[in-house]
């Protein structure tokens, strides 16, 4: 199976408390792939682990077929993928000047028109010029999402994406995360603890549980025929952690 | 009151017929607390930088030394280089002792924990996961950290006021290691002690008007620099 990104025999710590064993996960290249659970199972520190962000207290992560650390990952490799935080924490600047980070730290000075197609995507051209420190929430994260969009990452990851956001504001990121795995073939890695958000974007779900991995499935199987009596608990809302 | 008024019409009088002498000490007073307040920043900037980053062993213990060097007495500083430079102290053979350089010496000391300690309050205040996710859009170590002294311009800015406010007024330090010779040490603030001290108070009025004058200077240019740097202004 071809994979982009792989995960082996981790295990990870905060002081004494073991906060995730994952013994193997694959991420295949151009997949939407989410990583559902309730709060707490440890599903932003694996995000963190996948894009490099946390050193694994034990284990390795490989992305293209080689294990790197975080100190190790050359920034090449770095630039190709992102995340997309809970908390969009916006630069103290313009919203354009924001979108523009990325590029910018990347020494490229040609992205007026990257920046302006990204931000027409979120529907925000036209705060460009506008202070990032005047959005809503829903607008912030907007903007978060335009400014990892420009990048045209191989890799996205989102961290609870649409959190707190209201349905309008939802329905419209989920739009923007589809378009841009099946148009620009982007690879989607999101950690989310809405289940039917997990069943309208991804190909494949797993459940986070207190720290482990209980199932890998197709979108499919994952909803209707659950192989875990924990899986089905989550599903039908009486697995609180 | 009368004192007053008549100082402050000195001070304007000596102002605009640009005194040879008084544009020597104030030329001195700039020199000798601009160059301490750069040596200042050039240290305590990174400084405060890793103090507000970082965790580390020992670091409670050196905040503490921080906050504790933010309030050191000018003069114990200032008789701490006078025995260090003094003929039979360790450093005596530079000769430095009653020179600029030996005032520029205990400026340093004097507004490097201000400047270390704001700094540090300002870059503690952005955010911690902000570095994650600057790194997360490809952002190197260097490119982190300046984003992250961009954010906290203001307070960094406020960090350089309170240094140089702590030093162009500062007499104690400069008097003991400077020995407010004349054409050669005097300063504002050396210089109105000495008129005080001889009963020329219009002269020292016109002396201390000048030097409020020079600080509100210095620090409304900082606070339009600090303006034109904020968006949100």
């Amino acid at each position: 199976m071809e994979t982009i990104l792989r995960l082996e025999d981790i295990r990870h710590r905060y002081g004494q408390r073991i906060v995730l064993r994952v013994p193997e996960l694959r991420i295949r290249p151009g997949e939407i792939f989410a990583v559902v659970g309730p709060s707490g199972a440890g599903k932003s520190t694996l995000l963190r682990l996948m894009n490099f962000l946390e050193k694994p207290t034990r284990g390795q992560v490989f992305f293209h077929q080689r294990a790197w650390t975080p100190r190790s990952l050359p920034i090449e490799l770095r630039r190709r993928m992102t995340t997309v935080f809970q908390q969009p924490l916006l630069l103290n600047a313009s919203v354009g000047s924001n979108v523009a980070y990325g590029l910018r730290v990347r020494g490229s000075r040609n992205g007026k028109a990257a920046i302006r197609q990204a931000l027409e995507e979120v529907r925000l051209a036209h705060l460009t010029d506008q202070s990032a420190n005047t959005l809503s929430g829903g607008e912030a994260q907007r903007v978060s999402l335009a400014r990892a969009l420009v990048l045209n990452p191989e890799l996205l990851f989102l961290d609870e994406p649409t959190a707190n956001l209201d349905p309008g504001n939802v329905k419209l990121i989920e739009e923007i995360i589809r378009r841009a795995n099946a148009q620009r073939g982007t690879t989607v890695v999101m950690v989310t603890h809405n289940v039917w958000q997990a069943r309208r974007l991804a190909q494949r779900v797993a459940l986070l549980y207190d720290g482990e991995i209980i199932e890998i499935a197709t979108t499919d199987d994952f909803f209707h025929h659950p192989q875990d009596p924990r899986t089905r608990a989550f599903l039908t809302g009486d697995l609180v952690y | 009151m009368d004192i007053f008024l008549e100082g402050l019409g000195r001070a304007l009088q000596l102002i605009f017929s640009f005194d040879a002498d008084l544009m020597a000490i104030v030329r001195l007073s700039l020199v000798v607390s601009g160059m301490a307040l750069v040596i200042s920043a050039i240290l305590g900037l990174p400084a405060g930088i890793i103090l507000g980053l970082k965790s580390f062993r020992g670091k409670r213990l050196l905040v503490a030394l921080v906050y504790t060097g933010m309030g050191l007495p000018p003069v114990v500083v200032g008789l701490t280089i006078y025995i260090l430079l003094s003929r039979q102290g360790p450093l005596g053979e530079l000769g430095w002792l009653f020179t600029p350089r030996a005032m520029v010496i205990t400026q340093s000391i004097l507004s490097l924990p201000l400047i270390i300690g704001f700094t540090m309050t300002a870059i503690a205040a952005v955010p911690a996961a902000l570095s994650q996710q600057l790194r997360s859009l490809g952002a190197t170590q260097r490119q982190i950290v300046l984003t992250l002294l961009y954010e906290a311009r203001a307070g960094v800015l406020a960090a350089l006021i309170a240094g140089f406010g702590a030093i162009i007024s500062e007499v104690g330090s400069v008097m003991i290691v400077g020995g407010n010779i004349e054409h050669k040490t005097r300063v504002l603030t050396t210089a109105i002690v000495l008129e005080t001290r001889r009963g020329n108070f219009s002269l020292a009025i016109a002396l201390g008007v000048i030097l409020l004058a020079i600080t509100f200077s210095a620090n409304w240019l900082l606070l339009h620099l600090q303006g034109r740097l904020d968006p949100r202004q």
